[in-house]
């Protein structure tokens, strides 16, 4: 009897929404919206996630040291710098590769050129780039550093450029946080205006049939018999407009990927959106029928008093 | 059978719709509520559906105090009792069949058992050929018959018949009474409510006529006298 119930509820529900087909349209066109926006929240959150990585990965410290300094002493420097918890990685660049990445780099400039090959020697000393787990920690490794610096028996190090970096390092640390502090902010107010007027429009179809519903319970059906085929509804609002709005996303994400390429340097939104159809599907869908059912769910209990 | 037990209903003060009510309706009989409109039948209708609550006094079926009832029993005691209205209140999205069926489904008939009733209902009520169409594709009465078929459809002990041929012309009135005669015949308790003259004066059945919420006659043999 379980079974026979729950295949009439369904397909009650089918036909439902087929039947109040204009209304059913509507709802679907409003949901297909919400999980829109909740789908641009996914994906304007990969770019700036990613956006995030790649500044943080451009800042570092990078300590000179002197010509005259031997290799292993600051190979001793650079192991005991590693061993600092803030540290993610640290690269050796010799004398010599720094003098070819100099050359590399002002290899248009006769002027540059010219004048280091009158030079005899190399004038550059072996750097060290550090880089850390999070930016707020460039503050620890530089204390580290000075403190090595200006040890009384004489350092190695000739500069570090953190103190000049500083004030940049600074103001990027604080545009990351407030970017995502405000990115979660508007997303969540997004999110909730959109989860409102879907929850309102479900609610404004399921008054249509309040009469309906008034007349199923003085027939006789139970309350789970008359508020089931709305629940099944709702769920199928969801399911198609999470359908829709993937559909959707392929056009949008080919057209927007190569500028995105462009613009933020490595994300490319049609990859992302490829990559992760999956795991975003699943989540759309998972929120416009969780939605769907539990707006029915709470508009039809309202008529239900009969 | 049923039993309303001094049974007033207040919507606000200026308006009572029953006062004092009390009357016993017994099993089999075909019951005429007359009065003009505002008189009160269709609440004391609504009363014995539980659609409304009674302001005082009580409303019993079978011994039963209907609003002491939680909402699952009151569930078994709507499909004990047939329902028809004026408004025919058809589900619209659903055709003459589906509509009667819906009523067997929320029962929780078998597929077997919808399968052999509807159909037989409807030839009851001579709607047979229409049975696929919905009823906006229906005429008023054809609507009516079709609600009366969903009325009985679960073999109820009752059917209330609130103005059931109101805006019908008189052929379409006269197949509706005919059906709730017949039902009648088979075993079935009728209450209608109406202020159609002749139905009532034709019926020779018992008539309560109310007045302002109250009853002020009650005869055996009645005839429509307000």
């Amino acid at each position: 009897m379980i079974w026979i119930k729950a295949k009439r509820i369904l397909k009650a529900g089918f036909i439902n929404f087929w039947r109040n087909g204009w209304v059913s349209l509507a709802t679907v066109l409003i949901m297909v919206i919400t999980l829109f926006t909740i789908g641009s929240l996914i994906f304007s959150r990969a770019i700036l996630g990613s956006m995030v990585a790649q500044i943080q990965d451009k800042v570092d410290i990078s300590v000179y040291f002197k010509t005259d300094s031997q290799k292993q002493d600051i190979l001793a420097l650079k192991d005991e710098i590693s061993k600092l918890g803030e540290v993610k990685n640290v690269e050796y660049v010799s004398a010599e590769q720094a003098l070819e990445n100099f050359k590399e780099r002002h290899k248009e400039n006769a002027m540059i050129t010219q004048s280091l090959e009158e030079l005899n020697a190399n004038p550059l000393g072996a750097t060290l780039n550090i880089k850390t787990k999070e930016p707020s920690q460039y503050e620890a490794v530089a204390k580290f550093l000075n403190a090595e610096s200006q040890a009384p028996t004489g350092s190695i190090i000739d500069k570090i450029n953190y103190l000049q970096n500083k004030k940049i390092i600074d103001r990027l640390t604080k545009i990351i946080d407030s970017a995502k502090n405000l990115g979660s902010i508007l997303s969540i107010i997004l999110v909730i205006i959109s989860i409102i007027v879907t929850f309102n429009t479900i609610r404004l179809t399921i008054y249509i049939s309040r009469e309906e519903i008034g007349v199923m319970r003085l027939v006789g059906a139970s309350s789970r018999f008359v508020s089931g085929p709305f629940i099944v509804e709702g769920i199928m609002y969801g399911v198609i407009s999470s359908i829709i709005t993937m559909v959707l996303f392929y056009p949008l994400t080919t057209w927007l990927g190569p500028m995105t390429e462009n613009f933020f340097s490595g994300v490319n939104l049609f990859k992302y959106y490829i990559s992760n159809f999956g795991q975003i599907f699943l989540l759309l869908l998972f929120i416009g029928a969780t939605l769907g059912a539990l707006s029915s769910f709470i508009a039809v209990r309202r008529y239900l008093k009969v | 059978m049923i039993y309303f037990d001094k049974v007033s209903k207040v919507y606000s003060s200026t308006s009572t719709a029953l006062e004092e009510v009390s009357f016993a309706i017994e099993a089999k009989e075909f019951i005429s509520l007359v009065g003009q409109s505002g008189a009160g039948k269709t609440t004391l209708l609504k009363l014995l559906l539980s659609e409304e609550k009674p302001t005082s006094g009580r409303v019993f079926f079978e011994s039963i105090d209907v609003h002491s009832l939680a909402k699952k029993d009151l569930v078994l005691l709507r499909r004990k009792i047939g329902t028809v209205f004026e408004d025919i209140r058809l589900l619209p999205n659903k055709t003459a069949y589906e509509n009667i069926a819906f009523a067997m489904e929320a029962a929780g008939k078998t597929p077997e058992e919808i399968e052999r009733d509807v159909p037989q209902v409807l030839e009851l009520v001579n709607l047979l050929g229409r049975s696929w169409h919905f009823p906006r594709e229906l005429s008023r009465g054809e609507c009516q018959r079709v609600a009366i078929a969903r009325a009985i459809i679960n073999q109820p002990d009752v059917i209330i018949a609130d103005e059931p041929t109101g805006n019908l012309d008189p052929l379409n009135t006269w197949e509706i009474i005919n059906i709730l005669k017949k039902i009648n015949e088979l075993g079935t308790t009728v209450i209608l409510a109406t202020h159609n003259k002749s139905i009532i004066d034709s019926l020779g059945r018992r008539v309560v006529t109310l007045e302002k919420g109250r009853i002020v006659r009650d005869d055996k043999e009645g005839r429509y006298i307000v």
